[in-house]
């Protein structure tokens, strides 16, 4: 796992730098590619895709924040059960709390919030970012990085319903002539509009690298 | 609620209910380790040997938990046993063979973090399956596993070898060969009854 970013020393606040992190520069949909299961089972619609990428950002930032404050009492053996147990107790949380907000809500992301114990973001942040770090710059970079999340997971879900259903947050876009895509809302819909954001985002770097190095296409996104 | 039979059961979650494929559960080694079959053969079969576990722990955890009303312990135990279940197998795995323990890197560990395991727990509980329901859930689901592993890496290992273009390469493609290969599992949809 690459996360271990160069720490700069130039001008802006290094606090702003660990919370803008995760919005754009290291965005855990896009470039960091992590979380991917309740990236496409729940973003059918955007509303669904907020809601989820809330609740995530809710248990990141406070479970980064009890495992930066426990950092020093942790024995090392047996650290990964550790971050396990206290993600999987703010996941309970989150899960009994969206049960009595909205339980339409609860029904439509069904057994996926409790699935966020397996969020591989979650435990990759606490494993690589708050048992290091004290706990301000850890919480505030894991709300950046849960804000990112949410952002990847809207635009992804934003997609899928426009064309899927041709509404977005429930409002009618094209009137009653729309044909909708209804392989959008279905599985396949998830990996096409995750792949093609993805492919977009390959050629704007690769537009990028070319502009700044005079480099090709080539080697832009290899990875995996 | 209609009880299931087995058979369909069995037939729904390794064809027209593929976990990764149609639920996307265990995306991560889906993405991460199918660049050969190799691989991604051997973290199939582990996987549902933990998957196995996971199911018949979760039924056992539930039958316990239900009488003395701590249903919101569940989560935590669940993930507790997969836990321990996924340090027996590295413990295994690292003894038998430690060139595949090698191959399988983080990714064997991670699998602790796998959806498709706690996800079979929690979705068995979910739909109340009895006893023979959860085990032939957990066994179809870690079949269907292995299957959506196998045939993404196949699928991958004849594209490294074909011309791509460079922006395509990477996680792009495999996410587009992954929806043509989910958009084929669609097909199956109504074949378990």
């Amino acid at each position: 796992m690459s996360a271990q970013g160069s720490v700069s020393t130039s001008t802006p606040p290094r606090n702003m730098q660990e919370f803008m992190e995760g919005i754009w520069e290291r965005n855990p949909v896009f470039v960091m590619v992590l979380g991917m299961c309740p990236t496409m089972a729940v973003t059918v619609s955007a509303i669904n895709s907020i809601s989820m990428g809330l609740a995530t950002t809710f248990v990141l930032a406070a479970s980064c924040w009890l495992v930066s404050v426990m950092r020093h009492m942790i024995p090392k053996e047996v650290r990964i059960a550790t971050y396990i147990v206290i993600i999987a107790t703010f996941v309970t949380v989150v899960e009994y709390a969206i049960q009595a907000i909205s339980l339409e809500l609860s029904e439509a992301l069904g057994a996926y919030i409790e699935l966020i114990v397996a969020n591989c973001l979650v435990l990759g942040r606490a494993e690589a970012h708050a048992a290091k770090n004290p706990p301000l710059a850890s919480t505030l970079n894991a709300t950046g990085m849960g804000l990112g999340f949410t952002v990847g997971l809207t635009m992804i879900g934003g997609v899928r319903e426009i064309l899927g259903n041709g509404t977005l947050l429930g409002i009618s876009l094209f009137g009653s002539n729309f044909q909708p895509w209804v392989v959008m809302v279905l599985p396949p819909g998830g990996f096409f509009v995750m792949g093609g954001w993805l492919l977009l985002f390959a050629i704007y770097r690769a537009r990028k690298d070319r502009g700044d190095t005079g480099l090709t296409a080539q080697g832009a996104s290899h990875g995996a | 609620m209609v009880r299931e039979s087995l058979g369909q059961i069995l037939v729904n979650t390794i064809l027209s209910g593929n976990f990764v494929l149609a639920m996307f559960l265990g995306m991560c080694p889906f993405l991460g380790v199918t660049h050969s079959v190799s691989v991604a053969f051997p973290l199939g079969l582990a996987t549902t040997f933990v998957i196995a576990i996971a199911s018949l722990s979760a039924y056992l955890l539930n039958m316990l938990l239900g009488p003395l009303h701590l249903e919101f312990l569940r989560l935590i135990c669940y993930i507790v046993v997969i836990a321990a279940a996924v340090q027996l197998v590295e413990m295994f795995v690292k003894k038998q063979s430690p060139s595949l323990f090698r191959a399988l890197g983080i990714y064997l560990p991670l699998i602790t973090t796998n959806c498709a395991v706690l996800g079979v727990a929690l979705f068995q509980t979910a739909r109340d399956y009895d006893f023979l329901q959860s085990i032939t859930f957990a066994l179809g689901g870690g079949a269907g596993f292995t299957l959506a592993l196998t045939l993404l890496a196949s699928v991958r290992e004849r594209v490294n070898l074909s011309n791509v273009p460079g922006v395509l390469t990477g996680t792009a493609m495999t996410l587009m060969l992954a929806g043509v290969l989910s958009l084929a599992f669609m097909g199956f949809a109504g074949i378990g009854g």
